[in-house]
């Protein structure tokens, strides 16, 4: 394997990690204003994740400057093609990031309801809109032969980015809304199942229904060769089975399959790409590919040293700390945010 | 509007911005580690009030800084993607490596500290706030070696036609000498801006007589030894890496002195009012011979001036304006230098006052000590602007010029500038009136209220 697809994969893997652990906490996001009217019982909910969100974004930073170190033009491409939802989608994660640590630091319930609005939608807009952003670079963009943008911003508001979009949105919802099971008690806990229970039809057919257009609108198939292979067909069939564990209340399972579903999904989007990075679709000779855009074999020679070294330590630490918090919380539980 | 205009502007105000509150986490995590780790060792109740007070402050201050950061993190690639292309190759790396090695730490432990106190055994929680220090101190040093390569580009060749550097030398970058002086002067930077902070609220508290004066007499203390350590050292490396600077940015220095014309020995320059289009003097008290000093620890040698570098560097360059702005690197040197001296008079008062073990202040005293947290804020802007418009009209330094770096007006255009630099604008506005109610709400309520 050369390093570029070595990096390829690495990436992959920092996206992976990033929809998996951050899926879940945008859904607990996108959850917050419908769990409960009590504001003790919401800063339950938001303290479900208050040691793991800022660890799991970032992923998102990690792999962003993954792209940048590895694959500089993809990078240069990318954001600046996609210049407004990206600054959208910043704008959401500060709203989101700040109100985290502000939110119970006034009593003030206007205060209060201004941060948990700010929640949702510091989580509701970056997971719709990095599945539109996903869905886009394997349809393909106009980039041109000096690998820029030519396109408009409404280019990318196709309807199969969109329908990405609201799929990646449920999906994360349905992870957040069976993580909070797994996580509070009572009420709390009651109110969680019943959602990831509603949640769990549209999610899935949405999921099938992206599967499907994928086949008509982008080359996925045929370049993953006639049998799809059994990491899509896997994703598809752990988020079936979401609904029987539910039903069998087995949260932590079912946590598992929404885990596996959002990883398998990601890893089946770049299996796709591969070994491009960006489509064209003004000419495929100037899609952005690994070889056409990465960095020098030094570069990434030395990045690759770093990054099989402290990628292992940063989940040994990331998983003793889940597991030092993986106590349920309850309304009685001394909260901090 | 002008995109080259409207990128740097929004370059400079989102990167200050996120500057504003990354010297205090610096200086923060290392001074509540350091409450934490007495806390343990004597099993006083008063150091853990105090961890917890000022842990308080540092976290409602972190919160920006990491919001903020993320805006940095895809911004190279949103305004600068030329210039990302360009650099990609080497600036890429430590910026990877800061997010692998230090962010990710950091953000896991901090987790573990904010949410621990009951789960973690005492000296782990403790050991989790020096991993957050730590890991601050480790992304500081990164990104310092990212800009090091800007600032002064080592460990390179030119490939693809000498149209991209290629990293050759991964020991000549992380030991480019210019990382191991910004480093320590960032750093530095970082206690001061902590020291300071903590003697204001400390005098504050114990002038308006509050009930918690034992406790607030040892941040006192703690807080004085921080700011005088650190003011020191921040003027120490300074003025090495003003020798430095010598070398590598000679005009950056003659910028920053408003010095015209070379001149052995060379004059400092205390206040001078210039005329940049004829680039002479208008107005200057300058002290002879200072100059020199500062520059070869010596009242000889030769300082050279803006004229003579411009006409040097079109030769190796090619012609061109190599002028940054004087005015502006000019008055930015002036203010840290202010500041910085300033704060060694003010560091040394509170220090007296601590080996008087007097912490009764007169109103004047009280109120110097309480304002004087504003100036490290002053010397870390001024420092930086001056580091970075003193570089024009260089974005990496002999290689690349900024506004080769932007983004194609094709693909970003001056209408989507406009739109997000408005839009940072007020929110940043309204992050920072934000952020400072509750500074101020927190640190004036006291100890008890940081239970
Ligand atoms: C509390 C903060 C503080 C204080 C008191 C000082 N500085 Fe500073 N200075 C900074 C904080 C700072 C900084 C924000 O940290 C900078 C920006 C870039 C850098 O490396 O450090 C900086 C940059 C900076 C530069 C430009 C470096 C470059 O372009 O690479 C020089 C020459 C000095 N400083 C010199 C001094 C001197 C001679 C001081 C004597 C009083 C001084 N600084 C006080
Ligand atoms: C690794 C750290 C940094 C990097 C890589 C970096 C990079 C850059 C780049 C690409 C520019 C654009 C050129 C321009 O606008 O002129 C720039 C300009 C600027 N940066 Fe930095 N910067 C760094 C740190 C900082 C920090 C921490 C500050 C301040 C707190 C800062 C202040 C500025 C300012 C004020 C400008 C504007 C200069 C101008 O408009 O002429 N930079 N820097
Ligand atoms: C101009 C380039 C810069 C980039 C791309 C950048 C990037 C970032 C990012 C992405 C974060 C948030 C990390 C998180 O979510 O936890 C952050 C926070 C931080 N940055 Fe910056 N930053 C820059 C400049 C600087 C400079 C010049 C320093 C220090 C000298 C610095 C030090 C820090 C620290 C200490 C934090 C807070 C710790 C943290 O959040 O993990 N940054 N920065």
């Amino acid at each position: 394997m050369d390093l570029q697809t070595l990096w390829f994969i690495v990436i992959a893997f920092l996206f992976t990690g990033f929809f998996v652990l951050e899926g879940f906490d945008f859904g607990v996001g996108i959850l917050l204003p419908f769990m409960s009217r009590d504001d003790r019982e919401r800063r339950t909910v938001i303290n479900t994740i208050g040691p793991f969100w800022d660890g799991n974004e970032v992923w998102l930073i990690a792999a962003v400057s993954g792209m940048f170190a590895a694959f500089p033009d993809w990078y240069a491409t990318l954001f600046s093609a996609l210049y407004l939802p990206v600054v959208i989608m910043i704008v959401a994660l500060i709203f989101r990031g700040a109100a985290f640590e502000f939110r119970s630091k006034r009593d003030n319930p206007a205060w209060r309801s201004f941060w948990d609005w700010s929640i949702f939608g510091g989580s509701l807009i970056p997971a719709l809109l990095w599945g539109v952003a996903l869905a886009n670079f394997i349809r393909g963009v106009p980039v041109d032969g000096s690998m820029n943008y030519t396109g408009a911003l409404l280019n990318l508001a196709n309807p199969y980015a969109l329908l990405c979009g609201i799929t990646s949105l449920l999906i994360f919802t349905l992870h957040g809304a069976i993580f909070l099971a797994l996580k509070t008690t009572a009420d709390l806990q009651k109110k969680a199942m019943s959602f990831a229970k509603k949640l769990w039809a549209p999610a899935t057919l949405l999921c099938i229904l992206f599967m499907a257009s994928t086949g008509t609108e982008t080359d996925l198939f045929s370049h993953l060769g006639i049998n799809p292979g059994v990491i899509p067909v896997f994703s598809v069939l752990a988020l079936v089975s979401v609904i029987f564990l539910l039903q069998k209340n087995a949260a932590g399972w079912a946590f598992a399959m929404t885990s596996i579903a959002i990883a398998f999904s990601t890893i089946t989007i770049f299996m796709a790409l591969y070994p491009r990075l960006l489509v064209s679709n003004l000419n495929p000779a100037w899609s952005l590919t690994i070889y056409n855009s990465s960095a020098s074999d030094y570069s990434l020679s030395l990045l690759s040293v770093v990054a099989l070294i402290f990628i292992p330590v940063i989940l040994i630490c990331q998983w003793w700390s889940y597991r030092v918090f993986r106590q349920r919380i309850t309304v009685d539980s001394k909260l901090e945010y | 509007m002008d995109t080259l205009f409207l990128a740097r502007s929004q370059f400079a105000f989102t990167s200050i911005f996120h500057f504003f509150f990354i010297p205090l986490t610096l200086g923060l995590s290392i001074f509540t580690a350091i409450l934490e780790t007495a806390y343990v060792r004597t099993g006083k109740e008063k150091y853990r009030q105090l961890t917890k007070f000022w842990g308080t402050l540092f976290l409602i201050n972190f919160a920006v800084g990491v919001v903020t950061g993320i805006v940095m993190e895809f911004q190279f690639g949103m305004n600068w993607s030329q210039y990302a292309r360009f650099v990609g190759d080497i600036f890429g790396v430590p910026l990877a490596v800061e997010t692998l090695l230090a962010f990710f730490v950091e953000s896991t432990f901090l987790g573990l500290w904010v949410f621990g106190w009951d789960k973690l055994s005492k000296p782990l929680h403790a050991a989790s706030i020096w991993i957050v220090a730590f890991g601050s101190t480790m992304s500081a040093f990164w990104i310092l070696v990212a800009n090091s390569f800007m600032q002064s580009p080592t460990g390179y060749t030119m490939a693809a036609g000498g149209t991209r550097p290629e990293l050759v030398d991964i020991m000549a970058l992380l030991f480019n000498h210019n990382v191991w002086q910004q480093f320590p002067h960032v750093l530095a930077g970082g206690i001061v801006t902590a020291g300071f902070l903590v003697i204001a609220l400390s005098s504050w508290h114990l002038g308006r007589g509050t009930t918690e004066r034992s406790a607030f007499e040892t941040s006192f203390k703690f807080g004085a030894i921080f700011a005088f350590i650190g003011t020191i050292l921040v003027i120490l490396a300074g003025h090495s890496q003003m020798q430095n600077l010598l070398k590598t940015q000679p005009m950056k220095v003659a910028a920053a002195e408003a010095l015209w014309e070379s001149e052995n020995p060379a004059s400092f320059s205390l206040f001078t009012i210039g005329d940049e289009e004829g680039l002479k003097d208008v107005f200057s008290i300058r002290v002879p011979k200072l100059l020199s000093f500062l520059a070869y620890n010596s009242f000889e040698g030769e300082v050279k001036g803006i004229k003579n570098l411009q006409k040097e560097y079109e030769k190796r360059y090619g012609p061109g304006n190599y002028m940054p702005s004087i005015v502006t690197a000019y008055w930015s040197f002036r203010f840290m230098v202010g500041a910085g001296t300033l704060m060694l008079f003010i560091a040394l008062l509170a220090l007296y006052k601590v080996i008087k073990e007097n912490y009764t202040f007169s109103p004047l005293v009280g109120a110097l000590l309480f304002w004087s947290m504003l100036l490290p804020w002053i010397a870390n802007s001024s420092g930086w602007i001056l580091a970075e418009m003193g570089r024009q009209p260089w974005i990496v330094f002999g290689l690349l010029k900024t506004e080769q770096g932007i983004s194609p007006a094709t693909v970003v255009s001056s209408t989507e500038l406009i739109i997000s630099l408005a839009l940072f604008v007020t929110l940043y506005a309204a992050l920072a009136v934000t952020d400072l109610l509750l500074m101020k709400k927190y640190a004036s309520a006291g100890i008890k209220n940081a239970e």
